[in-house]
């Protein structure tokens, strides 16, 4: 024992190098009660805010005589993708019976201009309010910003009075209308604190080089700024897809956009309530949002905290 | 009207006529005057605040003044953009653009003057061969070192070929090794170039190493103009005298009366070269640190006191005492290998020929 015990610094009659207690790197912490506390707790609540999901996938891939049964909870004992089919393709609405596709569509036709619309406005307002301060931009901004604060609520009537007198009621552009400028304020608040948070030594360069309004911007500040387009992007699909007021009143059936068709064939009085379809529709048209979410989660997080920066 | 040229401005690189500049009510420089000689260095000095980068923004254009007129290279560009004054500037962040490579960021200001292809191949590779950044070209900035980096920056503005080269405390983000290196290339780069070259810095040792003249800032006015050596040994007024050297000057308050100072210690003003006939009353006594004499030179100097070292710093090439001398500090540098140790008594000598005198209540010289 005593040659083991013995480090040589002992044996000569010095003292040991190492003295009682910790020593090194600290050992990894193994399971302990708090933990398996802690994360019993997460995983039950996480549990029990997926439940409605569960019981929606599971029920829109049953068919009606299985969820007749009762037992919402349980997986279907025979799988069928018949309600997916029929809530895409089929579902009647009105004089319209093919399902959710056309106001997918409309959707898209609604999104992508009224997305490409607002943020190419947006973006160079939101530059000039930074970069190009005239007489005034502060005014302009603050009442920019105000618009933001009004309820839309009170704009609806004025708006349908306006795309009435310039022919646009009812139609897809005219809600494209709406959209772009409902989402310019807070669009170019985004971009004008993204702006104002790059140096202006970098602007100032440029136009020692001789660069001018569009040439700074365009090939200067755009490439640098791809990741608030990104921001803005998310911002823009999820909030005019996830539309449902101004889409009901400003189109008409034909052009209804996705939420307001979703809405008509989950509510509809007459016949039997197929759920299954019912549930499918549902998550068909919660697939657009949720798919951004989940690819770019860190992106959007960005973009709710940039927004939240003031000025 | 911008290629009208002034006779009068001959031999002038840069001149700026009552230029003034005010922000809402604020005035930060006021009828300022000045003018730079052709491939003159001239750096702007002072504490953060006094307006030398505001006046160097003015001088690129990227500020526009509140009233006065600029000249560069005779021809009046008071109300001409940046690009169209025969600038290039070089920032203390460098401002490159993080997109594009090293050949990009040379190339980008040429191509918006839109020159032929070969040309812009031309100046871009001559630029690289001046400042070493062949190897670098096809890099992002990114991935350049701080002082690659700024090297990149100047040749920003070297390529466009230009008269006046705008400096904004290019070294300031540089560690101190790097900056002492870049300081002598910069040099350098004045000497083969012969540009007009305008240097913003409050670091006193590059505006002495660097400047053919130095002018010094306060408050947006300009307190003394001159060669560097010129302002070391007879700066104008107090804040020159005490923003020059490091550590500052020694000033001791007191009297004049007739050419004799009367404070702590009585100096006979003999062999001093007044500014001005020597007028009575409240004057500061004002020498340098490495000025104070001490061992044999002590014995034999015009005035001599008797001091108490209180701290001793030695700093290796050099030792810093730090005495009293009535009710002021007085701090006096000696070679770093004379033995002095705190509480020591010393003998010092003053000689009044390499010392200066300034009126207390203008606070100019006297």
């Amino acid at each position: 024992m005593a040659d083991v015990a013995f480090t040589p610094d002992q044996a000569a009659g010095r003292p040991a190098r190492t003295l009682a207690g910790p020593v090194g790197a600290r050992p990894k912490s193994r399971i302990t009660a708090k933990r398996v506390m802690i994360y019993g707790a997460l995983g039950l609540v996480s549990l029990y805010w997926l439940l409605p999901l569960w019981v929606m996938v599971m029920t829109s891939l049953k068919g009606m005589p299985e969820i007749r049964m009762g037992n919402i909870f349980a997986p279907p004992v025979e799988v069928t993708f018949q309600p997916w089919v029929k809530a895409w393709a089929e579902a009647c609405t009105g004089l319209n019976c093919d399902g959710l596709s056309r106001g997918f569509w409309n959707s898209v036709a609604i999104v992508v201009p009224s997305t490409v619309l607002s943020i190419a406005v947006a973006s160079v307002n939101g530059y000039a309010l930074v970069n190009w301060k005239f007489k005034g931009s502060e005014v302009f901004f603050t009442i920019l910003i105000f618009g933001a604060f009004i309820p839309y609520q009170v704009m609806i009537y004025p708006i349908v009075v306006i795309l009435r007198e310039i022919g646009l009621m009812g139609s897809v552009w005219g809600l494209v209308l709406v959209h772009t400028v409902f989402g310019m304020p807070i669009i170019t608040l985004l971009f004008r604190n993204y702006f104002a948070s790059l140096p202006e030594e970098l602007f100032k360069a440029a136009r020692v080089d001789g660069a001018g309004f569009w040439g700074i911007f365009l090939r200067v500040l755009v490439p640098m700024s791809l990741p608030i387009f990104a921001v803005a992007m998310i911002l823009q699909i999820t909030g005019i897809w996830n539309d449902f007021l101004f889409g009901v009143i400003y189109t008409k059936p034909d052009t209804y956009p996705m939420t307001v068709q979703l809405n008509n064939i989950v509510n509809s009085t007459q016949g039997v309530k197929e759920y299954n379809v019912n549930m499918a529709a549902t998550l068909i048209t919660g697939l657009v949002p949720l798919s951004i979410y989940l690819i770019s989660g860190k992106l959007f997080v960005r973009g709710i905290a940039a927004g939240a920066v003031k000025g | 009207m911008l290629d009208q040229s002034h006779p009068a401005l001959d031999g002038q690189s840069v001149s700026i006529r009552d230029l003034q500049l005010d922000f809402g009510s604020v005035s930060v420089l006021r009828d300022l005057n000045l003018d730079i000689h052709k491939g003159e260095f001239l750096v702007l000095l002072g504490a953060s605040g006094c307006g030398k980068s505001t006046l160097l923004n003015c001088i690129a254009g990227l500020l526009e003044p509140t009233g006065g007129q600029i000249f560069i290279e005779g021809k009046n560009v008071t109300w001409a953009e940046p690009s169209e004054r025969g600038i290039g500037m070089v920032f203390q962040s460098y401002a490159l653009y993080p997109q594009m490579t090293v050949e990009g960021n040379l190339s980008f200001g040429l191509k918006n003057a839109r020159l032929p292809k070969d040309e812009i191949a031309k100046r871009v590779a001559r630029a690289a061969e001046i400042l070493h950044l062949g190897p670098l070209l096809k890099r992002k900035p990114a991935a350049l070192s701080g002082g690659q980096r700024q090297r990149v920056a100047i040749g920003r503005a070297l390529v466009r070929d230009v008269d006046v080269f705008l400096f904004d405390e290019p070294l300031s983000n540089l560690d101190a090794k790097l900056r002492a290196e870049l300081r002598v290339e910069l040099k350098r780069l004045h000497n083969s170039l012969d540009s007009t070259m305008i240097y913003v810095t409050h670091d006193q040792v590059e505006a002495m190493t660097l400047a053919d003249r130095i002018a010094i800032m306060k408050g947006g006015v300009i307190q003394q103009l001159a060669a560097p050596l010129e302002i070391y040994n007879r700066p104008a007024n107090l804040y020159v005298a005490d923003f020059i050297g490091a550590p500052p000057m020694n000033l001791l308050r007191g009297d004049l009366r007739g050419s004799e100072f009367r404070g702590a210690v009585t100096v006979p003003m003999v062999g001093y070269d007044f500014a001005a006939p020597p007028r009575d009353g409240a004057a500061v006594f004002g020498i340098r640190p490495e000025h104070v004499l001490v061992g044999e030179a002590a014995a034999t100097a015009p005035v001599r006191t008797e001091v108490t070292v209180e701290i001793v710093e030695p700093m290796g090439a050099d030792t810093l005492l730090w005495t009293r001398i009535g009710e002021d500090d007085f701090r006096i540098r000696i070679d770093g290998q004379t033995p002095i140790r705190g509480g020591d008594r010393i003998t010092i000598g003053l000689d009044p020929a390499r010392a200066s005198l300034f009126d207390a209540a203008t606070e100019l010289r006297l």
